[in-house]
């Protein structure tokens, strides 16, 4: 090895870049830290095939299986069934950030980045967007599918930007969230059961597969104002599937649907990079 | 930096419910040079390598890195230091060039110097043939070189290396310990934790034996050795029968008492004149007809240190591993 050979005296040749501020530090940071995030689903992509498989399970569990026995109010279940497909896709797609927060901090890196003088949102907000990107892809997958299997929204290019929109925005709160739990959990294994165990009865007990009127009424309550209910049903609305949405339903929805994503990223942006923060591989 | 010590430690504690990880460290280690940690499983090593690198904070004492408070600056200290941590903190899914590059840019390098140091640390830490692949395919020797490669992207004036080469081959750990040197003459302060006493012995300026969370003794590698004694002449002999008069050779002719291994079948004691007793010793295992088929005059090794200090031997589950009972080396 030739250190013996260069004669360097520690800290006087390589400056760090000053004069920005903490803000563009902590963005480049993230983005810095999402490519190597992509830059892996790239490289191994099985984790986002086994991600990108599951709706397309659920599509023809829900569509050929069950599909049959499901009454919706005026249309085609199809049409109903999709939009909850989206929802759940970009929930479940979340995971990757807990399983991947997990497996950093078990390997050491977060140790490793702890010590870096880099923002110390970097590590999860550049999980997080990663997470956002795979799930844009897979949404085209998903929509692709959907028109594969008889799925045809109608309405504006501008609902369809706004429904694509809303859907990446709960992906990214939904993001958050699973990274609090990677971090809280220390362990891939307990990321990975952590990661789901709380979306099943949420996307279950909701209008994602079927009508919240069918439900008991003690479960009505829950499921009606569940975030993936009213993302769903803002979805159904914004691409004309469901003729039982009315505009004014569609708007609450949404309104609805855009609280969720305020309050989940209010409370669970800062709670996880406290966590980050306090964060240790054991 | 500021002046004073770059690395210093005074009563740092740290509990993880009833177990005490630190129990009142203190620690100094001087401007320019490498003081080794030295201890068993469990010790608190690591826990004292967390606390400076600001990633665990004590639950009472201070320690101050380059100068700033762990507690109070943690920020300023980041900028100044380098960690390699026990585990190697290395993406798998990126090549070992785009680790070492995106290590320096989050020390906010610019993106030419971040490239410009990563192509300088895999030549340097013979990584060049590897750099283009992912890191999963990397054994571990070369894992480990690439973490420690990590650790020095931003020629950090203090350096935190634990248990370095666990898990390198002899040749490996020979190379890492040029390179660890050359950082010290060149001016980087490093505390370095260790098990293996041999490595402890090559490259520190001083080894604080740490066990319980405390550290016991503190100073050169000859001081801790001179605290257990002096040389000590070790013989052994052919055949079982031999062994008591051996031991009343060896007696008689060094005039103390002596500790007899009957498994061995070695008989040893203190001596004070060292080699120029060996050839009397010699003569008279002749003159008595005893057959001996080792005759050796022992410095102390830091594992009799180990031993003497704290009363017990070095965990046990260790002495299977190169280091702990294992590195005793005649001089
Ligand atoms: N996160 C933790 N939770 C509970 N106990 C812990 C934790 N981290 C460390 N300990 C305990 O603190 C003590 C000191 O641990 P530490 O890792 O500092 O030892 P060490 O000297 O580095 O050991 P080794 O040589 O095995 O790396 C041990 O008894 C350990 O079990
Ligand atoms: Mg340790």
């Amino acid at each position: 090895m030739a250190v013996a050979r260069t004669s360097v005296t520690p800290g006087t040749r390589y400056r760090p870049v000053t004069g920005r501020p903490a803000i563009v530090w902590a963005l480049l940071d993230a983005m810095l830290l999402a490519r190597r995030s992509v830059l892996r689903t790239w490289r191994e992509p099985q984790l986002i095939v086994f991600v990108a498989i599951q709706p397309v399970m659920f599509v023809v569990l829900f569509r050929y299986v069950f599909g049959g026995a499901i009454q919706v109010p005026g249309g085609q279940y199809v049409n109903y069934l999709m939009p909850g497909i989206f929802v759940q896709t970009v929930a479940f797609g979340g995971v990757i950030t807990a399983i991947g927060l997990a497996e950093d901090m078990q390997r050491g890196l977060i140790d490793r980045f702890r010590s870096l003088p880099m923002s110390s949102s970097a590590v999860v907000t550049g999980r997080t967007v990663a997470d956002l990107v795979r799930n844009l892809f897979t949404v085209v997958i998903m929509l692709a599918v959907g028109f594969l299997v008889g799925f045809r929204p109608g309405g504006t290019i501008f609902e369809f930007v706004l429904a694509i929109l809303v859907l990446m925005g709960i992906s990214f709160a939904f993001s958050w969230i699973s990274a609090f739990i990677g971090l809280l959990v220390h362990t891939v294994e307990a990321a990975q059961s952590g990661g789901f165990i709380w979306l099943f009865p949420l996307t279950f007990a909701s209008s994602a597969f079927v009508p919240v009127a069918t439900m008991p009424s003690w479960l009505r309550g829950f499921a009606e104002h569940n975030p993936i209910t009213v993302l769903a049903d803002s979805l159904r609305g914004l691409f004309h599937v469901n003729p039982a949405l009315t505009t004014a339903d569609t708007r609450w929805a949404l309104i609805q649907s855009v609280g969720w994503i305020v309050a989940i990223l209010a409370v669970f942006v800062p709670l996880s990079v406290m966590q980050y923060r306090r964060s240790t591989a054991r | 930096m500021k002046n004073g010590y770059p690395i210093q430690a005074e009563g740092l504690v740290k509990t993880y419910g009833k177990v005490r990880a630190l129990d009142g460290l203190d620690l100094q280690v001087e401007q320019g040079t490498l003081l080794a940690l030295l201890g068993p499983n469990g010790a608190g090593k690591t826990t004292a390598v967390r606390i400076f690198t600001t990633l665990l904070k004590p639950d009472s004492g201070r320690a101050t890195v380059a100068g700033y408070d762990v507690t109070r600056e943690p920020d300023r200290i980041k900028s100044h230091i380098g960690l390699a941590g026990q585990s190697v903190a290395i993406d798998e899914y990126l090549t070992g060039l785009e680790n070492l590059e995106m290590i320096g840019q989050l020390y906010h390098l610019s993106a030419r110097d971040a490239k410009r140091r990563a192509f300088e640390l895999v030549a340097q830490f013979d990584l060049i043939d590897a750099a283009g692949r992912v890191a999963k395919t990397y054994s571990g020797g070369m894992r480990r070189r690439l973490d420690l490669a990590a650790s020095l992207v931003a020629i950090p004036p203090v350096l935190f290396l634990d248990e370095p080469t666990t898990g390198l081959d002899p040749r490996s750990r020979r190379q890492t310990w040029e390179v660890i040197s050359a950082l010290v003459v060149q001016g980087t302060t490093i505390l370095l934790t260790t098990q293996y006493l041999e490595e402890a012995d090559e490259l520190a300026n001083r080894i604080a034996v740490v066990d319980a969370g405390r550290v016991i003794a503190e100073g050169t590698s000859d001081e801790l050795k001179n605290r257990v004694g002096g040389n000590r002449i070790e013989v052994a002999v052919a055949k079982d029968a031999d062994l008591s008069r051996a031991a009343e050779v060896v007696r008689r002719h060094l005039s103390t008492d002596v500790s007899i291994d009957p498994h061995q079948r070695r008989v040893s004691g203190p001596s004070r004149d060292g080699t120029s007793q060996l050839a009397g010793l010699v003569r008279d295992f002749d003159a008595a007809g005893i057959a001996i088929t080792d005759l050796q005059l022992h410095r102390p090794s830091l594992d009799d240190v180990f031993l003497t200090l704290t009363g017990h031997q070095a965990e046990q589950e260790k002495a299977a591993e190169p280091g702990w009972g294992r590195a005793r080396r005649a001089s």
